[in-house]
């Protein structure tokens, strides 16, 4: 049967500070709708399903086709980017909540900046001299490339931290998106020069051996990323390189 | 990094190639880097770009060179081009393809380890590296990675999550820094330093559904243009042959997925008509963007062709290797699957041109410094290097070249500055300026009106794609230019629906729409008074290009009333203009 509305429920917070609460809007429906465009709909015209008036809901956005991790949100209770959320694929009423792994700013908007900060502990870069032009970087077969490629499209999302059980406000688990990130400089021929320090800033306390192993951050990957790959391979660095035994 | 001093400092706006590349080269320098933008940089809509970035390193023996490069690059922007930098960013761009490989993209390969080339439009040649059909995102994570690594070295220090709202400019008009808002607290501050580079890309969101992000309004470009800074080509938007159409965007299917073997095709009298490739039998699926837009406007709107009757054709892939699909195109395979939910490796996509890139932009000279002392651009915010039509897979490589150039430039201007006069001092404007820009935060706080300003956009945006997108009409131009000055009467009562002082983001997609109606009244005009058809521009009323009387720049200056046009001279000292012909 053809759908005339679409409801939406969604957890609103006006600041951290303040209390959430539920609000409830009816929406037209249009084929090829998804939470984006629901969210569009609302700011236009900010009025409950019971006709009271509210404010726009907030949200991150920005290339609406999942390159970028702005919109990333749980919907239906699966952390996703809302602009690949497509609304004939939802079940009704559509539940819309922010990230609860992340500090909440206001409404949908999370404070994801911790995982940028991860990046830096790890040194998640390929360490070149300087960009003048020095010529070309070292060969690499397709096949590298090819691996490589699947791990270098994380867009630090947080979707595997926010599915990840041993991401929580008891544990300092950094969570498996910079883990892989390791992973892919270690692997880069220049990158391998600073695989020691890399590896150590995963020995500590919330490290890569805190990982329990749920498998979550595979099953959510809006990239399909091997994290859990990327996990092993980095836990058997540490283990080679406690042995003394990790290559240059 | 309080302490440092405003002569060693440079201030850029926006996280994209030529923002992060213009970081990394101050950096490099010696200079300090306060780094602005609306999204962590990451998340920049550089990363959107799918196919590639072209460089002349015939690694496969067709022959070709960056003079060859070049002069496509003139021939595909009819001319518009100014030619001297144009060659010279050709030249440049085998450099930023090696720089970002020892950075570590992980461009396809050939057996041999060496990087892989592909063909895009408006050439014959293999010139295209690529990562998949993620290029510009795993060029910005590069960039991205390598900024990192400057700001935890202390150069660089980023102020993401911030909307630029304005320049500082003294008695001189010479700059001394840039207002900006917080977008969580909502505050207004000022920030000072020697030079400052905008790299704000382009403006698609004028036209409502376009290829890019949401931050592309054009709103930083706007709001210096209404305080001195000229626009120019403002009239030249790029129309991509290829998208998905969305509500809230239209998705980019890649020229990419044409230069792997796509192919473009109707039904005509009950059988598939491949209307490219009879129509233009040399470049087929791949002539330049604005002439495959024009012919699919063709095939749809005159000839009422397209598929059941609708404004659609097929790009179609389902005949090609599936290795070619999976390693080479996954990427726009996965949005074309994700977002029309259908699979192209097994039925042909349904397509529709879309507004896609700003070849038009703020004035700059050959060195990427405006007209204003001290503000430079880079990046498509500028309107150098693609004339009246950018080509496939050079946009990335203008981020770069355009990057590099305005940060040494920045760095030659605050060196001469010093020896001229303290570059200190204008603690007295950047108060005045904070104090003006609060009084409009605080007269759109209190507006009670009737305008809701994202339903006022969407009018424009309308607006802007029926009349002054791929076919333009004088008629229809001067019922546009009239139709804006009613929507900027109506903003006058604007009513955001929110007063909170707390992620208010109506207040500042508000600020941004101002910026937006002016700048389409610049585009809008210039388009009027382009009585000609150069690239992207097409008038039937004017189908010819008229070299004599508009082989020029359009210089747009900022006037309350309206924009006020003149025209420049372009830069023709290498290539006679010929008839643009594929």
């Amino acid at each position: 049967m053809r759908k005339e509305k679409i409801t939406l429920k969604i957890k609103r917070q006006d600041s951290p500070q303040l209390k959430p609460r539920w609000e409830t809007f009816s929406l037209k429906y249009r084929p090829g709708m998804n939470i984006i465009t629901c969210l569009m709909d609302i700011r236009k015209n900010p009025r409950t399903l019971d006709g009271m008036k509210t404010t726009p809901v907030k949200w991150e956005q920005n290339c609406l086709e999942e390159v970028c991790g702005s919109c990333t949100m749980i919907i239906n209770g699966r952390v996703r980017q809302a602009c690949a959320a497509l609304v004939d694929k939802l079940e009704d009423p559509i539940t819309v909540e922010p990230m609860k792994k992340f500090p909440l700013v206001c409404d949908l908007v999370v404070d994801r900046s911790s995982m940028f900060e991860t990046l830096k502990h790890a040194k998640a870069w390929v360490p070149i001299d300087g960009t003048y032009d020095v010529g070309p970087g070292p060969r690499i077969e397709p096949e590298k490339q090819q691996e490589m490629y699947q791990l270098t499209r994380c867009m630090t999302c947080g979707c595997c931290l926010e599915a990840c059980p041993q991401v929580n406000a008891h544990s300092p688990f950094i969570g498996p998106a910079v883990i892989s990130q390791v992973r892919l400089f270690n692997a880069n021929p220049t990158g391998r020069s600073n695989a020691r320090e890399r590896l150590e800033s995963l020995m500590i306390t919330g490290g890569a051996q805190d990982c329990g192993n749920a498998q979550n951050c595979v099953e959510v990957c809006p990239l399909h990323i091997p994290l859990t790959t990327s996990i092993a391979e980095i836990n058997k660095q540490i283990t080679l390189k406690l042995l003394g035994m990790l290559k240059e | 990094m309080s302490e440092i001093p405003v002569s060693k400092k440079v201030i850029v706006i926006g996280g994209g190639l030529a923002g992060l590349m213009a970081t990394i080269k101050l950096a490099e320098a010696g200079f300090h880097v306060d780094l602005f933008s609306l999204v962590p940089v990451k998340r920049s809509h550089s990363a959107c770009a799918q196919g590639g970035m072209n460089a002349s390193v015939n690694t496969k023996g067709e022959g070709d060179s960056p003079q060859i490069h070049f002069q496509e690059t003139i021939h595909g922007g009819d001319y518009l081009a100014n030619q001297p930098m144009a060659l010279e960013m050709c030249k440049r761009a085998s450099g930023y393809v090696y720089l970002l490989d020892r950075m570590g993209v992980p461009f396809n390969r050939t057996p041999e380890g060496l990087i892989d080339f592909r063909r895009f439009g408006g050439t014959k040649f293999h010139r295209t590296a690529f990562a998949g059909a993620t290029t510009g995102q795993q060029l910005l994570y590069a960039l991205d990675e390598q900024t990192r690594r400057h700001e935890v070295e202390g150069r660089v220090r980023k102020f993401e999550g911030w909307e630029f709202l304005s320049a500082i400019l003294d008695d001189k008009k010479i700059i001394r820094g840039i207002t900006a808002m917080n977008l969580t607290r909502m505050e207004v501050a000022a920030f000072r330093a020697g030079a400052v580079i905008l790299a704000t890309g382009g403006c698609g969101m004028i036209f409502g559904q376009s290829t890019n992000s949401t931050a592309c309004t054009g709103s930083a470009a706007g709001a210096v243009f209404q305080q001195g800074a000229w626009y120019a080509n403002g009239e030249f938007i790029q129309v991509h042959p290829t998208a998905v159409p969305g509500e809230d965007k239209n998705r980019l299917i890649s020229e990419s997925i044409r230069g792997e073997g796509g192919r473009v095709w109707t039904y005509k009298d009950g059988k598939p008509w491949y209307f490219l490739e009879e129509w233009y039998p040399n470049y087929g699926n791949l002539v330049p963007r604005d002439i495959a837009t024009r012919a699919i406007f063709k095939v749809c709107r005159e000839l009422k062709l397209g598929v059941d009757g609708k404004d659609v054709v097929y790009l179609d892939v389902s005949h090609l290797a599936r290795h070619v699909l999976e390693e080479k195109l996954l990427g726009v395979i996965e949005i074309y699957e994700k977002f029309a939910g259908q699979d192209p490796r097994k039925v042909p996509m349904k397509v529709f041109p879309s507004v896609h890139y700003t070849m038009g932009g703020m004035y700059v000279n050959d060195k990427q410094m405006s007209n204003v002392s001290g503000l430079l651009a880079a990046g498509e915010c500028d309107y150098q290097y693609h004339g009246a039509n950018r080509l496939g897979a050079n946009s990335l490589l203008s981020c770069f070249y355009g990057g590099e150039l305005a940060a040494q430039t920045a760095v030659e201007y605050i060196k001469g500055k010093e020896k001229e006069e303290p570059v200190s001092g204008g603690e007295r404007v950047c108060e005045l300026e904070v104090k003006r820009q609060n009084e409009i935060n605080e007269h759109l706080l209190a507006a009670r009106g009737k305008e809701n300003p994202f339903s006022l956009w969407e009018e424009m945006g309308r607006w802007m794609t029926e009349n002054v997108t791929v076919v333009r009409y004088n008629d229809k131009l001067k019922k546009t230019e009239e139709k804006l000055l009613e929507i900027q009467e109506r903003y006058q009562d604007i009513n955001l629906s929110d007063m909170t002082t707390w992620v208010n983001q109506p207040l500042v997609f508000a600020r941004d729409l101002w910026n937006m109606i002016v700048l389409a009244r610049v585009i809008t005009r210039g388009a009027l008074l382009r009585d000609e058809s150069r690239g992207s521009h097409y008038k039937p009323e004017f189908p010819n290009r008229d070299d004599e009387k508009f082989l020029k720049t359009t210089v747009a200056r900022y006037t309350p009333e309206g924009p006020e046009i003149s025209y420049e001279a372009v830069d023709t000292s290498l290539i006679q203009p010929k008839p643009r012909v594929y």
